[in-house]
């Protein structure tokens, strides 16, 4: 009895509490990104590798923005509309002409695009890594910590881009294309919506939450050209454990793995912590291949 | 992808075939032994730097040779061969540093066993899955493997590495000296054109066979009775030995291991050989990874060291996918043809 008493006292709760807090501020980000790459896969089966590479353009073009206007809200704008702008061109010119090949192929094409773009950052910028500085910088105290509410902002600015986004899907016409054309796209092109066109606003979209995310991640750890992979390899692993293709599934799991990960930090290196979600993915490849929050595998 | 030719018997083949009264075979290892002659003759003309950047590319060819027997011949795209190749070279490197004398044989058997312990977890996690899955999964695998050495200081070296002296050349019996630029060049190839010899006999044996069966239709290849997760385990191993053994040859040729290797940019960069070259056809991505290596080296000396060379091959890969996805081996062979 003893030891049990011992182990449940060992458990820092504020820590716990603290961990908490910052899993969920990264969850909401990473459910930000996933939930891009996923819609991008479901409507037009097209794996996004370049997703993370846009998500780090998103962070630097934010920081151009900043540097000449000063406004963060400006550079969180600006930088999706032009990130959306070089998602719609890199879909017409890359990947529209790969409709109707092996989907192998779109992850080869996008990993090349996410090559060029990766370089073309670390050329433009350079390796130093650059900051935004946080548009709020009021705090609150939780536990020994003064805590930034900009963590908090973070954390609802995109629970409320994610759920503009799902309103978008459900009462706007395009999103009823949207829909539609993930349905069944000779059906939806017979009916008379220009299929081509609602693929390259899906990616538009896609690439314009990642900006977003990466605006908003960029004053917690600053910009570097290496930080695409990074998050990409995360967003995968969520959209691998919520299911392919499933939007509710990639929220959840983006909240469950930064959950994780965060609690597992408290006990080793934060670089270590990673493994934890790739076990977490490794069990669900295991026993639930088609992602946990799937209601009937397929 | 659909694209790679089961190309035994190519129109070009059959007719300089019975132009020259000669069959097929022969035909083959007319070429083989030309091509082999070539490249062992190379060193003796070449200077010193060249002499190293010919044999580095023969390492990546037999990388690049090792995926493509899941990218082109099963259907598998791996973004996780750095795995393969990096556990190879660090084998390698353990045998080098723990047993003296340093023993050649050994650090190969030592880099195989490395390679053989990640290909085995990776296969049996992996294969479960299909196309773009598997695709990621190999992905996430590698850069398991990839934390590990980073963090593992104590054993790995962490950031640094490993460094330490090439061991002799021996054959037991028969001859022992240090390794010359030369002797090393013609030691690589030796294992090179071994493997490729294998390889191609793996290809066209029953079990390549099935392997491609996969390819084309992988429910129709399980409804015939065959188990399609077991073959694909199978294909995987091989394919990860033979990485390893490009690893443990890497490794011994530039006297280091570090963790680089293990990122994810060796794996991209297999699947671009791959790509370039032309997948399915073994030659092919060798042929790859010679274009992308003299493309870098003519890109940097035109604009610098610095110069960004990943931004002009990255397109030329992507209009390649788009307009010539059969690589340079596919649009060579069509040209002859025509």
């Amino acid at each position: 009895m003893g030891a049990v008493g011992h182990f449940f006292q060992a458990i820092p709760v504020d820590l716990l509490i603290i961990q908490t807090v910052n899993g969920i501020v990264t969850g909401m980000i990473l459910a930000l990104i996933a939930s891009g790459l996923t819609l991008i896969f479901g409507i037009m089966d097209v794996v996004n590798f370049a997703h993370g590479e846009l998500f780090m353009l998103g962070a630097y073009l934010g920081f151009v923005v900043f540097v000449t206007t000063g406004s963060f809200w400006l550079a969180l704008i600006g930088s999706s509309l032009l990130v959306a702008i070089l998602g719609a061109a890199m879909q017409i010119v890359a990947l529209r002409p790969l409709i109707g090949r092996d989907p192998l192929n779109t992850i080869l094409a996008t990993f090349g695009i996410s090559l060029v773009l990766q370089n073309y950052a670390l050329w433009q910028f350079g390796p130093v890594v650059r900051k935004i500085p946080e548009p709020i910088s009021s705090q609150f105290a939780l536990f020994y910590l003064q805590y930034p509410w900009y963590r908090i902002l973070i954390a609802v600015l995109s629970a409320a881009i994610i759920g503009g986004f799902w309103l978008f899907l459900k009462y706007s016409k395009f999103g009823i294309w949207i829909r539609a054309t993930a349905q069944d796209r000779t059906m939806a092109q017979a009916m008379g919506i220009p299929v081509p066109l609602v693929y390259t606003g899906v990616f538009a979209i896609g690439a314009a939450m990642a900006a977003a995310s990466g605006v908003l991640f960029a004053p917690m750890v600053g910009v570097s050209h290496t930080m695409g992979l990074d998050w990409v390899l995360k967003a995968f692993i969520v959209v691998v454990v919520g299911g392919m293709g499933n939007f509710v599934g990639s929220i959840a799991a983006a909240i469950l793995i930064s959950l994780v990960e965060a609690y597992a930090a408290i006990w080793v290196d934060p670089s270590q912590a990673v493994i934890v979600s790739f076990v977490i993915l490794i069990l669900t490849l295991l026993f639930r291949p088609t992602g946990l929050f799937v209601a009937t595998p397929r | 992808m659909t694209t790679a030719p089961l190309d035994k018997s190519s129109p070009l083949k059959r007719s300089l075939a019975s132009r020259a009264g000669l069959s097929h075979t022969a035909l083959f290892w007319i070429g083989f032994c030309l091509v082999i002659a070539v490249l062992a003759a190379a060193p003796l003309v070449l200077s010193e730097f060249w002499r190293r950047l010919l044999t580095e590319i023969l390492i990546w060819g037999l990388l690049a040779m090792s995926s493509d027997l899941l990218i082109g011949y099963t259907g598998m795209v791996s973004f996780g061969h750095s795995a393969f190749f990096g556990l190879g070279m660090y084998g390698a490197a353990g045998a080098l540093l723990t047993v003296k004398p340093p023993n050649l044989w050994l650090a190969i058997l030592f880099g195989l066993a490395g390679a053989a312990g990640a290909a085995l977890f990776v296969a049996y996690f992996s294969t479960r899955l299909r196309d773009i899955y598997f695709a990621i999964t190999t992905l996430i695998f590698s850069q398991i493997f990839y934390v590990i050495i980073f963090t593992w200081t104590a054993v790995t070296g962490g950031e640094n590495g490993l460094i330490f002296t090439r061991p002799h050349l021996s054959i037991p019996f028969l001859y022992h000296a240090r390794f010359t630029s030369t002797t090393m060049h013609w030691f690589v190839l030796a294992i090179v054109a071994a493997s490729y010899l294998v390889l191609r006999r793996v290809t066209q044996s029953p079990f390549g066979m099935v392997l491609q069966s996969i390819r084309e239709n992988e429910p129709r290849t399980r409804a015939i009775g065959y188990r399609v997760e077991r073959f694909k385990m199978v294909a995987v191993m091989v394919s990860g030995l033979f990485a390893g053994l490009a690893g443990a040859l890497y490794a011994i040729q530039n006297e280091f291991a570090a963790p680089d290797f293990v990122y994810f940019l060796t794996s991209g960069e297999t699947v671009i050989y791959n790509v370039m070259g032309g997948i399915g056809t073994l030659v092919g991505p060798v042929v790859g990874a010679g274009f992308f290596h003299l493309m870098r080296e003519l890109l940097s000396r035109l604009f610098g060291d610095q110069f960004p060379y990943l931004i002009p091959l990255g397109i030329i890969f992507i209009v390649m996918i788009i307009f010539l996805p059969q690589g340079i081996m596919g649009f060579a062979r069509r040209w002859l043809n025509e």
